[in-house]
């Protein structure tokens, strides 16, 4: 009964409203990448137009990573999924959405774009933050979003482990470090965007540990002369992965227009929109370009220093694993 | 069980209307509450109560169960008060603060949620001062209880309302003309006579309480083992693909809520037997 | 009130808010005025406290309400106009605030009358035929009053989700349930199944069978009889259902939340849009739409108080 009697209702209520487009694509992604998309897709739609006289219609959904994975995996019917951590796409690989090769696909670990983890302070950085040192000092109130549900919170996490076992030499030293830092964070929101909301808005926390591009956009939406980004040496070169979810765009007959989306990001535009956005680009051209955007920062991989996300993943953030403990004591 | 027999009544429509009744409710209720159980029945009795009482599901049941108890009971003595306030005197403004008792229920909790953390942030309205005097709200244990007596008000002055309203004047006047005071008839004469209703209200704030999850979530800290309400918890699950976790913590309110429902269910039964009709 | 004793239902959300006395305990809110004539004939030196006493609790009354349920939603039309209207307006004109509008009206237009036709069907066998386990089926229609609305959307995630049981079966044949509209429906018509059914049930029994079957014995078919005789007994009663089943369909968050999917302007309502632009740094925006959602909460209000004045008088005579 359901299903005649919706389209119908469906149908009135949208009549005249509907723009109908050759191709409709359903683009879900996470948290930061709000603003990054809206600029990207507006300019692949009128490329892909000039190229192929097609005209496509992007839907966007955004929210936690792996929350959002988790909704692909029940059925969200996502063409691309355009995810903060390679271990978001493997699980959905693991249930037989995506090719398990994904990653391969696309050039550059099928990350066209990347970022790493900063810290975004009040004006005038009261608490004197200029590495992962001082986060760990009493009395600086930390602010990062919950590694068990937020993609970037599984990059902070990660980028201080990587300082803590390279300045100290041992994982049980990280594994301290971590826990202290950890002590430190009053509030642990589920999303990114979440806890950018509870530093900046609600004035909650001395620091916030964010990707990159959020601390730049933060600034850029509430001034610069109240917060000041602060770029420790030593980070994490996060990169935030893309796929085809292939069992959906085969089905809906969208694998050219997935797939093209997704290749645009390779092209000098759209790495110049992924700079434009502050995130880091690629590309060696626009990247000299963009040069001044972005502080130097030495960058290690997480291949690196946790040998992949499936056993970072592993290690770290299952069940039991080293932030369940360090979450205990 | 059998609902089939219908005994008074020479009207229509009893085998359809109950056919249908039973087909629509078996639909959207039974089949998907059924379908939760099934879940967890995956489980081995081991892996459920491995669930259960991890330290983070404990903490978080906890939190929702605790923290509702302590609004319930505020919103016990608050409401009272409005009721008494609303129903014995006439002040200025009582009709129409008698309608705003009603907001809480009607405000969508994402509203109430956006809304009360505004107004505690340490920004806020009221956040402000209190920050000044070195009280935190917004995104700590206390923000979720204001969120839970926001909730819950109108519970207890509705159900505890009529009862006073409809309370017989003459057992007071009986008993202020026997020489007790007024602070004796207030306490040992009307007060226990309102008992049912006030535990039925405070059951049914409690309740709500509970499974809230909409105005409760912005105000929350979050934090896993201090405020980490068990709803957000069944969401973090969720997003986490622990579909089993989610479940089992899922089945142990569900229970809870149908417990509450039967206890509720016998106060008003109680009541019935108490109170004669008239 | 012969028909009364005969029932004990269970207890539930609605109660607090059912229009009629279904139970001796509660009569129908906010009737101040009934304890009117009472009052008038007492020494007040009897009946009420000292002075300072009532000042005092009426204070707290009226200060408690004050701060906790009228400054926040003060708050929400303060943050809402805090950049002028034309910020206002525009906010609420951007085409993802009225895909939300829509969508929201959407939802609730289909389950607040699938909810309605039920809810009168339930009722009708309910209220009017004597069965045994009428009160463990009252219950079962109140379930969904006391269920976490995170657990509304769960079962259907479990139910209808791609891993889910029918999951399989729905994918093979293409049919969208999650994500979709017919997800947030479900979701919907689930946490405001009770509304209409439990405004009807005690209203119906009250007024009893003996019209009906006055009517039967003249010869009118059952659905005459229904929408000759038992409709207008009930319409009130049946309005005030459909308010408060409409309020909780528009406004519900959290079975929504777990089921929608948030897909930019295809299936976002209105309260997920509040969360979302919230989290956008949108707070103009976030709080338009909140205070749509708040006026839509006052408007209930009202029809609400009128609706009880209504079904009030409607009562009276019956009373005595």
């Amino acid at each position: 009964m359901f299903r005649r009697i919706l389209p119908l209702v469906a149908g009135l209520l949208w009549a005249g409203s509907a723009l109908a487009a050759d191709v409709t694509l359903l683009n879900v992604s996470y948290d930061p990448t709000r603003e990054l998309y809206a600029d990207f897709n507006k300019a692949f739609i009128a490329a892909y137009s000039k190229e192929t006289g097609k005209s496509v219609e992007i839907k966007q959904s955004h929210g936690g990573s792996g929350s959002q994975a988790r909704s692909v995996i029940d059925g969200l019917q996502a063409d691309v999924v355009t995810l903060a951590l390679a271990y978001d796409i493997d699980a959905i690989a693991g249930k037989g959405l995506v090719a398990p090769d994904w990653q391969k696909r696309l050039p550059l670990n099928a990350s066209p774009y990347t970022s790493t983890i900063v810290f975004l302070v009040r004006k005038g950085n009261p608490k004197g933050i200029k590495d992962w040192d001082d986060l760990i000092k009493s009395g600086v109130s930390i602010i990062t979003p919950n590694p068990k549900t937020s993609g970037g919170a599984r990059w902070n996490y990660l980028a201080a482990w990587g300082y803590a076992e390279k300045k100290f030499g041992s994982s049980d030293k990280a594994k301290k470090f971590v826990g202290d830092l950890f002590k430190n964070v009053p509030v642990l929101d589920t999303g990114a965007r979440g806890s950018t909301v509870t530093f900046v808005e609600r004035g909650v926390g001395d620091v916030l540990l964010a990707w990159e591009n959020e601390a730049f956009l933060a600034q850029r939406e509430f001034g610069k002369d109240k917060f000041e980004i602060v770029s420790p040496p030593l980070s994490i070169l996060a990169e935030p992965p893309v796929s085809v979810v292939d069992k959906v765009a085969d089905k809906k007959g969208t694998r050219a227009a997935a797939e093209a989306y997704l290749k645009y990001w390779y092209t000098k535009e759209g790495q110049e929109i992924a700079a434009r956005n502050s995130y880091r680009p690629r590309d060696s051209e626009i990247a000299r370009e963009y040069e001044k955007s972005f502080a130097k920062v030495e960058l290690f991989t997480i291949d690196d220093v946790f040998g992949g996300w499936a056993k970072a993943q592993k290690e770290h953030f299952a069940e039991g694993g080293i932030f369940d403990q360090i979450y205990k004591n | 069980m059998s609902i089939a027999v219908a005994r008074r009544s020479s009207l229509p429509g009893f085998g359809l209307t109950m056919g249908l009744t039973l087909t629509w409710l078996s639909i959207i209720i039974l089949l998907p509450l059924a379908g939760l159980f099934l879940k967890t029945f995956e489980l081995s009795l081991d892996q459920f109560w491995g669930i259960i009482t991890s330290r983070r599901t404990l903490n978080a049941l906890k939190i929702s169960f605790g923290l509702s108890f302590l609004a319930a009971l505020v919103n016990l003595v608050m409401g009272t008060i409005i009721v008494w306030a609303l129903v014995r005197y006439r002040f200025p403004g009582r009709r129409l603060f008698d309608a705003i008792v009603d907001i809480p229920f009607a405000l969508p909790t994402a509203v109430a949620g956006v809304a009360l953390t505004q107004l505690f942030a340490q920004k806020g309205w009221l956040g402000a001062p209190l920050a000044e005097l070195g009280i935190k709200v917004a995104f700590t244990p206390i923000g979720i209880f204001i969120a839970m007596v926001f909730i819950g008000i109108p519970f207890v002055v509705r159900t505890v309302q009529p009862v006073l309203i409809d309370l017989d004047v003459e057992i007071e006047e009986a008993a202020a003309s026997l020489g007790a005071n007024r602070w004796h008839t207030v306490f040992r004469v009307i007060l226990p006579s309102l008992i049912p209703a006030l535990l039925t209200g405070f059951a049914l704030a409690f309740a709500r309480a509970v499974g809230e999850y909409g105005s409760v979530i912005f105000i929350a800290g979050n934090l896993p083992n201090v405020s980490e309400i068990a709803p957000l918890l069944i969401v973090i699950r969720l997003s986490e693909f622990r579909y089993a976790d989610a479940t089992a913590i899922a089945v142990v309110m569900l229970l809870a809520s149908f417990l509450i429902i039967f206890a509720v269910n016998r106060l008003q039964r109680w009541a019935q037997t108490r109170i004669p009709a008239h | 009130m012969s028909t009364q004793s005969s029932v004990v239902t269970s207890a539930t959300e609605l109660r607090a808010y059912a229009p009629t006395a279904d139970l001796t305990v509660s009569p129908p809110p906010s009737r101040i005025e009934r304890a009117r004539p009472r009052t008038g004939t007492s020494p007040d030196n009897l009946r009420t406290e000292p002075g300072p006493v009532r000042f005092i609790i009426i204070t707290l009354a009226v200060t408690f309400l004050s701060v906790f349920v009228v400054l926040p939603l003060v708050v929400v039309f303060a943050s809402a106009f805090s950049k002028g209207i034309g910020a206002y307006l525009a906010a609420l004109g951007e085409p993802e605030a009225l895909a939300a509008i829509k969508l929201t009206l959407l939802v609730a237009a289909i389950s607040v009358t699938l909810n309605l036709v039920f809810g009168v069907i339930a009722a009708w066998a309910i209220a009017k035929f004597d069965f045994t386990g009428k009160t463990f089926l009252i219950t079962l229609i109140d379930l969904p009053f006391s269920v976490s609305p995170v657990i509304s959307g769960l079962v259907f995630v479990l139910l209808f989700g791609a891993q889910g049981f029918f999951g399989t079966w729905l994918q093979a044949h293409d049919i969208h349930i999650l994500f979709a509209v017919p997800g947030i429906a479900l979701a919907t018509i689930f946490v405001t199944f009770p509304f209409v059914a439990r405004a009807l049930i005690p209203l119906m029994q009250e007024q009893g069978t003996q019209e009906e079957e006055a009517a039967i014995s003249l010869g009118a078919s059952g659905l005459q009889t229904f929408f000759r005789v038992t409709l207008p007994n009930i319409k009130w009663g049946l309005l005030y259902g459909v308010l408060l089943c409409n309020a909780r369909a528009m406004g519900e968050f959290g079975a929504v939340s777990v089921v929608s999917g948030h897909i930019r302007g295809e299936t976002n309502t209105m309260p997920l849009l509040v969360e979302i632009l919230y989290n956008e740094y949108q707070f103009v925006a976030s709080f338009a739409i909140a205070s749509l959602l708040a006026m839509l909460a006052l408007i209930t209000l009202v029809v609400k108080t009128v609706l009880e004045r209504r079904l009030d008088e409607g009562q009276e005579p019956r009373d005595h």
